[in-house]
């Protein structure tokens, strides 16, 4: 059986280190939070100025000055801070963020990250902290389903939607695979439902 | 001061940098007395490209800005803008939100330029200087430098120190330094504030609207 995004958000979590200071992208990437383990000191980082983010705000803690990237009320935790956008970005831009987990259009065989237009003609582009992310945590994992809905794979050999980053992805968590990019290739690290070897034949890239 | 009368220092086709991700932070009443005071051909750097109808979103109804530097317009209620950007009405820079961020502190510290490896390989860095330092790809980024700066903070005390609530800080600080005016809307002010806890020095603001 391929993975509901409930699972693939707790096989994401299972391999963030303890400890890691993580940035979460808008929409599926948050549901990661909600499967950290308890005691892991993993500190959720927001663009929008803050260290260690709590749980999506409910009735009374709704305050509209405390927002995730999303927009959405949150909370925060003990020994939370708040910083100004320039420090935020620096966080991420300077190396100190371990982990930032994104969702994507394609990412390459090499890593490169497709996630913030799709290139259409008529479509206002908007492009947020994105590309500033994919260039600028230690790590970044990719969250998405391998195919589209037309059955074209959104992992391939190189990207033609506009890039966000050139090879700065490390990981890609997929509903039927997780894979490692690696110097040396895109490595299978485990499959659901399905074989590497099955994967290979729906694939354009060469899988080690 | 009254929100008007702080807004006055705005003229016709200056560039002015509104505070805000989304609604947090973002200086309604100034925006308001904006709108009132009928400033036209202004060039607005802010995060976003207004929420609904109130805010950003209603100076951009009214047909005043000409121009919209900012990282993220299209949201699921930035009708106004998608509208007006549709018509040809108004025309985009769109800056990774970072970039953004760094082009406005270094307005604000006096550096002439700097490098950033944000966007590198991407379409938005079309006609830019790339440099490779110690074998990585940068690009060449320019100040973005405000003739005033709109700000929502927290509370001020008589100098016009500035602390702010929780995730409504965002640009604030950073766009207080970049612009020759800063205006800054604040809930309270008070006799003094611990000077430890100051985030913004009251050397950058020069007006302070309690709203």
């Amino acid at each position: 059986m391929s993975l509901t995004r409930e699972e693939m958000a707790e096989i994401v979590a299972r391999d963030i280190p303890d400890g890691s200071y993580v940035n979460l992208g808008i929409g599926q990437p948050t549901m990661v939070a909600s499967y950290l383990r308890p005691g892991s000191g993993v500190v959720l980082h927001t663009e929008n100025g803050m260290l260690n983010m709590g749980p999506v705000a409910t009735g009374d803690d709704i305050d509209p000055d405390l927002t995730n990237a999303g927009k959405q009320p949150v909370t925060e935790l003990p020994g939370a801070s708040y910083f100004h956008h320039a420090d935020s970005f620096a966080m991420m831009r300077g190396g100190h963020l371990d982990v930032c987990i994104m969702g994507a259009f394609q990412v390459s065989a090499k890593g490169d990250l497709a996630n913030w237009s799709t290139g259409a003609p008529d479509a206002i582009p908007a492009v947020g902290g994105a590309m500033d992310l994919a260039i600028g945590a230690k790590q970044v994992f990719v969250m998405m389903s391998l195919f589209a809905k037309d059955g074209k794979p959104k992992l391939v050999p190189a990207c033609t939607y506009p890039l966000t980053g050139k090879a700065c992805v490390s990981r890609v968590y997929t509903d039927v695979a997780t894979f490692a990019v690696t110097p040396d290739g895109v490595r299978v690290v485990e499959t659901f439902g399905t074989t590497a070897e099955e994967l290979a034949a729906r694939l354009d890239v060469s899988l080690i | 001061m009254a929100a008007l009368e702080a807004v006055e220092a705005v003229q016709d086709g200056d560039t002015v940098l509104v505070g805000g991700f989304g609604m947090a932070g973002m200086p309604v009443e100034l925006i308001d007395a904006l709108i009132e005071h009928g400033a036209s051909n202004l060039t607005i750097v802010s995060n976003n490209a207004g929420n609904g109808d109130t805010g950003l979103a209603a100076l951009l109804a009214a047909g005043r800005v000409r121009k919209v530097i900012c990282s993220f317009p299209r949201q699921s209620d930035s009708w106004v803008f998608d509208g007006l950007y549709r018509a040809g009405k108004i025309d985009l820079e769109l800056v990774p939100q970072g970039n953004l961020a760094e082009r406005m502190r270094a307005a604000g510290a006096g550096i002439g330029a700097f490098y950033s490896p944000t966007a590198v390989g991407t379409p938005l860095a079309s006609g830019k200087e790339v440099r490779v330092i110690d074998g990585r790809e940068y690009l060449l980024e320019y100040p973005i430098r405000g003739d005033v700066a709109l700000i929502k903070a927290h509370k001020s005390d008589r100098m016009g120190n500035l602390v702010y609530r929780k995730t409504a800080r965002n640009f604030g600080p950073v766009m207080a330094t970049a612009a020759a005016v800063t205006i800054a809307q604040v809930s309270s002010i008070v006799d003094s504030l611990d000077p430890e806890a100051v985030v913004t020095p009251a050397i950058y603001v020069n007006r302070l609207v309690v709203a």
